[in-house]
């Protein structure tokens, strides 16, 4: 079944609001060798004006993560996982996410287009915190091979 | 590495001492399957093609591939600890050009140099554009960092 153009416009639901965690902006720091003490020492994030401790910056693909399965979930959406390939990322801040923030992401697919047999499906997830203000968006295209491809 | 190792963050580089091409960071990061496992459990990706030759192999890869978003995650580390504040950083993009393949014994070397690509002092940003190499080939395509300097 090839990837279905009607998903193009299409908005999910937000998804269940995730909070972040201070170990968890630890964990995922270390795990991109990440060395700013504003992103493990709650005392430094607080010198440099933050509420605690900040996420690096491609955190938010963890909350995204739960917007895609949304995506791929979709009965008719017509996307076999294991012919997904990632084709491009970006992440638009207003500001960046940190320990205590509570974000709720709602994806919507902006375009769905044909190159040469495979499929390229772009999802914008838009993450909010808990007072409705904007955090970052994160956009992907996903490039869906063909049969032949 | 920058000397970022303070508690206190380092200084904010002046955009007016900046020029288009001056080289503002570089760094190489040795990644080991170990490297992968660890941002699996931190990211929640579990794709078995990041820890697992027989699946990599049945689909057709080279070997076990670094995640994508990994090699995102570390290129823009530089950037961060260059502006000194992660909270700087307002839009990053990469396009996934070439895959990281990742040696069960020798693992994978990722270079980054990160230079400015353009600057803006009317909005006090600037551009970094970063090149992503491995094995001696570039991974990464147009990865644009724009960062807040005033």
């Amino acid at each position: 079944m090839p990837v279905n153009p009607e998903l193009m416009g299409r908005e999910f639901a937000p998804t269940e609001p995730y909070l972040v965690g201070r170990e968890k902006v630890r964990e995922f720091a270390r795990a991109v060798f990440a060395t700013s003490p504003i992103h493990f020492d709650p005392e430094a994030a607080r010198a440099a004006g933050h509420a605690d401790v900040v996420a690096p910056p491609t955190f938010p693909v963890v909350v995204q993560e739960h917007t895609l399965a949304q995506l791929l979930a979709e009965p008719d959406a017509g996307i076999d996982f294991s012919r997904v390939v990632h084709g491009d990322q970006r992440f638009s801040y207003s500001r960046a996410v940190v320990a205590g923030d509570e974000l709720t992401a709602t994806l919507a697919v902006t375009s769905v287009k044909t190159l040469g047999g495979n499929a390229m499906v772009t999802a914008e997830s838009t993450m909010t915190d808990a007072s409705g203000a904007h955090v970052v968006t994160a956009i992907s295209t996903l490039v869906v091979r063909g049969d032949d491809a | 590495m920058t000397a970022a190792s303070a508690a206190a963050a380092p200084a904010t580089p002046d955009l007016a001492s900046l020029a288009v091409g001056d080289v503002v960071a570089e760094r190489t990061v040795a990644l080991s399957r170990d490297s992968l496992v660890r941002y699996a459990g931190a990211s929640g990706d579990f794709n078995p093609i990041h820890y697992r030759d027989d699946v990599a192999a049945s689909v057709g890869l080279p070997g076990v591939l670094a995640h994508g978003m990994l090699t995102m995650g570390i290129a823009v580390q530089p950037v961060v600890d260059w502006v000194g504040d992660p909270a700087r950083v307002a839009d990053y993009q990469v396009r996934f050009t070439r895959p990281v393949v990742v040696d069960p014994a020798d693992g994978a070397e990722l270079s980054i140099v990160a230079k400015v690509g353009r600057l803006d002092a009317e909005a006090g940003t600037a551009r970094i554009d970063l090149t992503v190499s491995a094995a001696g080939a570039t991974v990464l395509g147009k990865a644009q960092v724009q960062v807040r300097l005033a």
